[in-house]
């Protein structure tokens, strides 16, 4: 035993040098743009003034989380977040599967390529064209559905002033964007599966609704599951990009559409209220992190090979 | 026979959901191309629908009459998107290939420092407080490139597909004196092509599609990518022809309606029509991912 710890510490540091080497600007990044932020979770617990900074800004205990919870916002934006999640991921898995098990029977190459590429196309493009569509479809005075309304002979709506309303228009709105480029995931699933468990089914005088109940919905199960429990770990983040866009700073819908992401931004670019922002951002990322732990913990046990860690 | 008649009755109908899928995908799109194609007084008078109520080109003639801010704003897109993306995935692949190596002693340490960071973040105001006010980058390209530069996400990605190198290949290359990073360059690299394809084209898209960096961080007009400059088209717009209708005051407007839609279509068009073709490296990609974990 010549070696010593620290003798083989340096060793094992001399031969993997060029390793290491090559890993540094990864490392770096993850330091400066990931670790640092961290500590600016103190924000949370100060009141935030230019001069003073991160670490200079009076603290002010839980005053922050105070105001936040005593307001009421934290419930309003916490019910929100959750819900519209839930419904956008309820609603965009169930019609991908249903998409890919349909595309999967079907033989004809030229309706499935066509369904597939324009199903994907929204996808491609950036929220702000999200924007444009809805502006186009419910602008009061020259949206299409008003200009509908109008050939109708009917009252034009203001779509922006009912609250109700978007408890719709956003589900609608995610599945356009996601429900295509979901399918692709389930439906490269739904290929995996063996054709000779198809073949026997036929011999056996399966019909399609017992082939598709008995061997593709058991085949994809592992899939569904692995991916719901994936996005329920993310449920408290998400789709910022498509609320901000839509609704943007529409005080009259906060009630309806106002999730966590947005506030905080709001509070970040219009309020200038950083401790309050802080506050609700440092409770997103540790509920957020609960809730990983929690899908991680299922997919664990349902799916080993998918977990996280 | 009830089987057969099964079988037709699903494929017929399920023919019929998923084409009407495809087209409710597609018709938003027709819509804002309809829109951009319409004369401005048939958008005041009917507003916009699917079929031009008065066809003319004059938006896109308005909006080509005075190109620079354009051609600058897919000028500063176009940079951050190439150089974001070549530089990012290049030490991204640096580290996926270190971070598969066997030989590397301290692989899980670092997997573990670098995973952390997609189930715990500071979040956005600590970020925006550290970009603005310690490293001083407001207002610059850098901005636009270093929030999305890195992800966990991606290296976990490109790792999946580093690892099909085979290591007898790289041992061997070991035995004949050549360096870790030679091999990289020499063997890793050429031999993943197809994973740098797919990655990169879902980086890429990422950086088209930012609005949200420019939003936070530049106020320079001069750097706006072009999908912040057709944010702020359409958002200045609105609260310039609302201002102009509470006001009461009946001034010469400009065709701000039809000039939003030929924005939005010379902000995605090109974009739709690449990415289209590059279509079947996003469903590989997406496999990869989603199959292999």
């Amino acid at each position: 035993m010549t070696h010593t710890f620290l003798q083989r510490e340096k060793r094992g540091f001399r031969e993997n040098f060029i390793y290491l080497l090559m890993l540094l600007p990864v490392l770096l990044y993850f330091f400066i743009f990931h670790y640092l932020p961290m500590t600016g979770l103190i924000l949370a617990f100060k009141k935030y003034n230019h001069t003073g900074g991160i670490f200079g800004s009076p603290w002010v205990g839980f005053d922050n989380f105070r105001f936040l919870f005593i307001s009421g916002t934290i419930a309003r934006v916490t019910f929100n977040t959750v819900l519209y999640n839930l419904v956008f991921l309820i609603t965009c898995q169930f019609l991908a599967v249903v998409i890919a098990i349909i595309l999967n029977e079907l033989k004809s190459k030229i309706i499935k390529k066509g369904v597939h590429s324009l199903m994907f196309l929204p996808y491609f493009v950036s929220f702000v064209v999200v924007g444009a569509i809805v502006y186009n479809f419910f602008n009061f005075e020259y949206g299409m559905v008003n200009t509908m309304l109008r050939a109708l002979g009917k009252e034009p709506v203001n779509v922006y002033g009912i609250p109700i309303a978007w408890w719709f228009i956003m589900p609608f709105l995610n599945i356009w964007k996601w429900a295509g480029y979901t399918s692709v995931i389930y439906l490269a699933g739904v290929t995996g599966i063996d054709e000779q468990l198809y073949e026997a089914a036929r011999i056996d005088g399966a019909t399609i609704w017992q082939r598709i109940r008995v061997i593709t919905i058991p085949a994809l199960k592992p899939l569904i599951i692995t991916i719901i429990l994936f996005q329920l770990g993310s449920i408290l983040k998400g789709q910022f990009e498509l609320f901000y866009n839509v609704i943007g700073n529409n005080g009259q819908l906060y009630n309806a559409t106002d999730v966590i992401d947005t506030y905080v931004f709001r509070m970040l670019v219009h309020n200038f209220d950083i401790g309050m922002g802080a506050a609700a951002g440092l409770y997103q990322s540790l509920f957020g992190l609960f809730l990983i732990l929690t899908a991680n913990y299922f997919i664990k046990k349902y799916q080993k090979d998918y977990a996280f860690f | 026979m009830k089987r057969e008649w099964d079988l037709l009755l699903f494929k017929t109908a399920g023919t019929v959901f998923v084409v009407f899928i495809a087209l409710v995908c597609l018709f938003p799109f027709l819509l804002i191309l309809a829109g951009s194609f319409t004369e401005e007084s048939a958008i005041y008078k009917y507003g916009y629908s699917l079929i031009p109520a008065k066809f003319s080109f004059d938006a896109y003639a308005i909006i080509l009459k005075t190109p620079v801010s354009i051609i600058r704003a897919y000028g500063v897109t176009i940079l951050v998107v190439v150089t974001g993306t070549s530089v990012g995935l290049f030490i991204t692949a640096m580290a996926c290939y270190v971070l598969s190596q066997p030989d590397f002693k301290y692989r899980k340490i670092f997997s573990f420092i670098i995973y952390i960071t997609s189930i715990f973040s500071g979040g956005l105001i600590p970020l925006y407080i550290l970009m603005v006010r310690y490293l001083h980058l407001k207002d610059t390209i850098f901005a636009l490139i270093l929030p999305l530069f890195v992800t966990a996400w991606n290296i976990f990605l490109l790792r999946n597909f580093i690892r099909e190198v085979p290591y007898s290949i790289i041992e061997s290359a070991k035995i004949d004196g050549a360096n870790e990073f030679t091999i990289f360059m020499k063997i890793v690299i050429p031999l993943s092509i197809p994973g740098f394809i797919t990655i990169g084209l879902f980086q890429a898209l990422y950086y088209w599609n930012d609005w949200m960096q420019a939003m936070l961080y530049i106020n320079d007009k001069n750097l706006y990518p072009i999908q912040y400059y057709l944010y702020n088209m359409l958002n200045s717009f609105q609260s310039m022809n609302s201002s102009f209708l509470s006001s009461g005051i009946l001034l010469p407007r400009i065709p701000t309606e039809s000039i939003k839609m030929a924005m939005t279509v010379i902000a995605t068009g090109p974009i739709v029509f690449l990415f289209g073709f590059a279509q079947k490296y996003f469903i590989k990609g997406l496999t990869a991912g989603s199959i292999k974990g």
